[in-house]
């Protein structure tokens, strides 16, 4: 396949890979070698919060704490993202090894794949790659052991701190936070906690170095990352693309030739319109993305869209916290009103600022969220939304 | 000594511990922040979000409660963002909530009503969501109510539930807008491990959980000229009542209490504290006997230790959770099933009135009172022993419903007979006072001396620690009980049913070697019951308790056995403790129950 503005990159799906080999190097480098060549990476969280994973694992290493755990975050449940899914279908072996390296790094002996329910299917390979890797790691002398706890289908056990709940037994429900993983994460013991494709690109960066990374992406956004590409597009599917591109050059390889709108990031993430392709950059500068490309073409009513969103928000909500739970269900009975003419179209701004305390209210990162798609779809196509 | 942390809230510099929450700092310089999901007594959650404050360097707003203190940290409570969002947060509680006020039974102590007030929201400016849900009432238990159309899912009783009594009968189900607080199955709470202690009640913002309110029926038999109606009122009742009737907490209200209660129609005002020194008497016999059928008999089939079985809550808790035990419990009925049992029968005789006309009503600081008079077993006397319990905070409405005076009445004295009481029976309300109460009674019965503490004041079982143990030397037996002599009497007082639980896994797991345990469901005791004034804390039920304790010091006699009327229904009545009437007619039995 041939891209004409993107650059891809095949870092992650590389066959060309040894895993043993890069674990064996890796231990002859010191705990500080592996921090600093992770931070030169410039590596940022691939879950789309985006936190500089070499802090993430320094400030757990720090921990006097003796127990400590890390954990793949293997969650995969945002609209429209199946990347996960891929990259533990095709290179697990490259996961379990960003797994042990972090395990050195922070001093943990034991790590945990919490694994999405619906991905079950998933299992019985990966525990067989898991054996060979746990041999691999005996030929090696290295005691550490993974272990795959399965996810009841909750999307909101993603989220890190109800993901720790899920693993201990109780309602995945996010914590309070302070205190944060690195602190107090699994068993109340610092725990690191990445993504699938996070711990891959730590691997990799292990095995190739900060430079081949780092000469990728942009000032805020190095490196390449994987997308799941779907929606209105004759090239659905996952692409692992140099970051730092633009929607419309996006839009130019993977759209159908008629898309309004691009939605980065799932239904937390971003929809930009057709007006701001060219200025908007996927990534930290621009819109954050863990990997959701949807794209729409004309036949599309973005009042559906928002709608399905908000559907999905409302029932995977935790129910906890106030601004989520209610706040979720007012918006969408809200933007159904509008349309039906019950409530005047001035009521949309009355949501957007109901929005906008959810943002700045609401217990985690997915109440938090929701704002972003209301916002940037009911700012953009305010009159599908009314008419 | 704890680091100091430095930080400004509003603009004014503070110093407070490290671990210290904003609204705690906030509190300590006397700055406001409504709260909602958060309560003194129970762990942080972090849920409703209405005491969200703005921080320097946040995006987000965060929850005070929940956000600890950190060195240079500066705060704003009353910003135009903060105040937003408050409001926002108010509004869309408001929205998930039935709003019927004015016929709602906690119309008026309503935490959500009470924030909606002080924020002016005079508009719903959002989507009635209640008529979008199914919702159910459960009415099944005689003792709690819940409309889950009022809850707004703080999960204070969950809470409650779980870390205060070890019951986990609520909990929550589902997510996103089907999350609710549920039960096993979303079976009625009459049918689940509930223990209808009511401190889900005492902890709810709303009128979600409430107490089944028997005030109608109460009101008709005090109107019904057929009916001869008789009230007995608990020692925990009297230091708490005041609460409700605009009074600080601590006050005892006994004299202007029974005024009040003659005033309302009763036609008899009469004291529990009665049969709680009966049941002293009952209980402390019983104690003896099995600790000498253990001793001098050696018979195998006694069990020791003996527990108290005066809370109904702690008597269902272990009918769930340690049926295994229940022939550990005291057979005794609790005093208010005593007095039940005796006002139709003993009552009903000396004052030649129809048994079948005596209505028998019961003031209780207590919910699950109300489940055990329903018990089937609590009919001895031929008739429903007691008909009807009201708590403490019912009793407050009847009183205010008639319009009285309260803090103006004058005082008065509980009718005789059966309203003797004495300062043994008292300190019945505080955590520890049974045991205290039959200590004072069961030294002296063995040793004919009164127990060597200074005043009868036994301080080693008295105090807030959720277990304390003490152990009494007997020694200068009467030969009537010289099996005794030298022998030390272990004993242990827990409250709250995760002590008891301590207290149960301690003596399964052979870690403990006690003869008596006295056991209460409720943190504090009686001071504290689900049917006790809202709200409470730890320092309310502190005030509650020094209240008894003043009362039973002030009182003449402070020995059950000493109580005239308790001296005289043995005489005229019951003969001797654990006598064939007594047995009939003041003990029960108990049975196992399903475990979830």
């Amino acid at each position: 396949m041939s891209y004409s503005n993107l650059k891809r990159v095949d870092l992650i799906f590389d066959k060309e890979c040894n895993p043993k080999e890069i674990i064996k190097n890796t231990w002859a480098k010191s705990n500080d070698q592996i921090i600093n060549e992770l931070l030169e990476s410039g590596l940022k969280g691939r879950g789309g919060a985006g936190f500089p994973t070499a802090l993430k694992w320094k400030y757990t290493a720090e921990q006097p704490e003796p127990d400590k755990y890390i954990i793949c975050n293997a969650d995969e449940g945002e609209p429209g993202t199946f990347k996960d899914r891929e990259i533990l279908f095709k290179v697990p072996q490259k996961v379990f090894g960003g797994m042990v390296v972090g395990a050195k790094v922070i001093g943990a002996k034991e790590g945990f794949i919490y694994l999405r329910g619906e991905y079950r299917f998933l299992l019985p390979e990966l525990e067989a790659q898991l054996e060979i890797f746990h041999a691999s790691l005996k030929d090696l002398k290295i005691d550490f052991r993974i272990k795959i706890i399965m996810g009841s289908g909750a999307y909101i056990c993603g989220e890190e701190s109800a993901l720790f709940e899920s693993m201990e037994g109780h309602r995945g429900e996010p914590r309070n936070k302070p205190p944060y993983p690195t602190i107090s994460g699994f068993r109340s013991k610092p725990t690191v906690i990445n993504n699938v494709e996070t711990l891959v690109y730590a691997f990799m960066i292990c095995m190739h170095g900060a430079r081949k990374f780092k000469d990728l992406g942009t000032a805020d956004s190095r490196g390449s990352k994987v997308f799941s590409i779907s929606g209105d597009t004759p090239k659905a599917g996952i692409y692992e693309l140099e970051l730092g591109m633009t929607v419309e050059q996006f839009v130019e390889e993977f759209g159908d030739g008629d898309t309004k709108a691009v939605q980065v990031g799932g239904a937390s993430g971003f929809c930009v319109p057709r007006k701001k392709f060219k200025e908007t950059i996927i990534g930290f500068e621009g819109v954050p993305t863990g990997g959701s490309m949807m794209l729409f073409n004309s036949s599309r009513s973005m009042f559906n869209v928002l709608h399905n969103y908000l559907e999905f928000f409302e029932e995977e909500s935790c129910g906890q916290c106030t601004p989520c739970r209610v706040g979720c269900q007012q918006l969408i009975l809200g933007i159904e009103a509008v349309k039906k003419g019950e409530r005047h179209a001035n009521y949309l701004e009355h949501l957007q600022k109901l929005a906008q305390t959810m943002k700045i209210t609401a217990k985690c990162g997915l109440g938090q969220s929701v704002a972003n798609s209301f916002f940037s779809i009911v700012e953009n196509f305010k009159e599908e939304m009314i008419y | 000594m704890s680091k100091k942390i430095n930080l400004k809230i509003d603009g004014i510099p503070v110093a407070v511990d490290e671990r210290t929450t904003i609204l705690q700092a906030a509190k300590s310089l006397n700055i406001h922040i409504p709260t909602l999901c958060y309560h003194d007594d129970l762990c942080i959650a972090g849920n409703c979000r209405v005491c969200v404050v703005e921080m320097k360097g946040s995006r987000t707003l965060p929850a005070s409660c929940a956000m600890p203190v950190s060195e240079g940290m500066e705060v704003m409570t009353n910003t135009l963002k903060v105040r937003t969002a408050r409001k926002h947060i108010i509004d869309l509680l408001l929205s998930e909530h039935n709003a019927n006020c004015t016929t709602c039974y906690k119309n008026g102590k309503c935490e959500l009503q009470a924030l909606a007030a002080e924020n002016k929201i005079s508009v719903a400016s959002f989507i009635d969501l209640v008529p979008h849900k199914n919702y159910q009432m459960d009415t099944y238990s005689p003792s709690i109510i819940k409309d889950d159309s009022k809850c707004i899912r703080c999960q204070r009783c969950v809470r409650t539930c779980e870390e205060l009594q070890h019951v986990s009968a609520l909990s929550v189900a589902y997510k996103g807008d089907k999350m609710k607080v549920s039960t096993f199955f979303e079976n009625p709470m009459f049918e689940v491990v509930c223990t209808n202690c009511g401190q889900c009640v005492n902890r709810c913002p709303t009128g979600a959980l409430v107490e089944r309110n028997y005030l109608d029926e109460v009101w008709a038999a005090i109107y019904n000229p057929d009916k001869h109606v008789v009230v007995q009122t608990a020692p925990a009742v009297r230091v708490a009542l005041g609460e409700d009737l605009g009074l600080e907490s601590g006050v005892i209200v006994t004299g202007k209490m029974v005024t009040a209660l003659k005033r309302l129609g009763f036609d008899s005002v009469l004291d529990t504290d009665f049969t709680a020194d009966l049941t002293i008497m009952e209980e402390g016999f019983e104690l003896l006997t099995r600790l000498k059928k253990a001793l001098v008999d050696k018979d195998p089939s006694v069990k020791l230790p003996m527990a108290t079985s005066c809370s109904p809550g702690w008597i269902k808790f272990i009918e769930h959770t340690y049926p295994e035990y229940l022939g550990n419990l005291s057979t005794c009925k609790s005093p208010q099933q005593m007095f039940g049992a005796l006002a139709k029968t003993y009552y009903a005789q000396k004052r030649n009135i129809d048994p079948s006309k005596i209505v028998s009503i019961s003031i209780m600081p207590c919910t699950a009172k109300k489940f055990e008079s329903d018990r089937p077993e609590m009919r001895s006397s031929g008739y429903k022993d007691v008909d009807y319990v009201l708590t403490t905070r019912e009793l407050a409405i009847m009183i205010k419903q008639a319009g009285l005076d309260f803090s103006a009445l004058e005082e008065s004295h509980y009718d005789s007979f059966m309203g003797a009481s004495t300062g043994a029976a008292v300190i019945f309300g505080a955590t520890g006072g049974v045991m205290e109460a039959a200590l004072r009674t069961a030294y002296e019965v063995v040793t004919g001396r009164e127990v060597p503490f200074n005043g009868l004041n036994i301080t080693p079982v008295r105090g807030m620690e959720g277990v304390r143990e003490a152990t009494i030397k007997i020694e200068g037996t009467v030969p009537e009980w010289n099996f005794l002599e030298g022998a030390e009497l272990k004993t242990v007082v827990a409250h709250g049913l995760t002590n008891a639980k301590k207290v149960m896994d301690s003596v399964r797991d052979g870690k403990s070697s006690y003869h008596f345990m006295e056991i209460m469901a409720c943190p504090g005791g009686c001071i504290g019951g689900g049917g006790q004034p809202i709200p409470t804390n730890a320092e309310i039920r502190k005030k509650r308790t020094e209240a008894i304790f003043a009362e039973d010091s002030g009182m003449k006699i402070r020995k059950s056995h000493e109580n005239p009327e308790v001296i005289a229904i043995y005489k005229e009545f019951l003969e001797k403790p654990l006598g064939h009437k007594s047995h009939e007619l003041l003990h029960t039995h108990y049975k196992e129950r399903i475990r979830h």
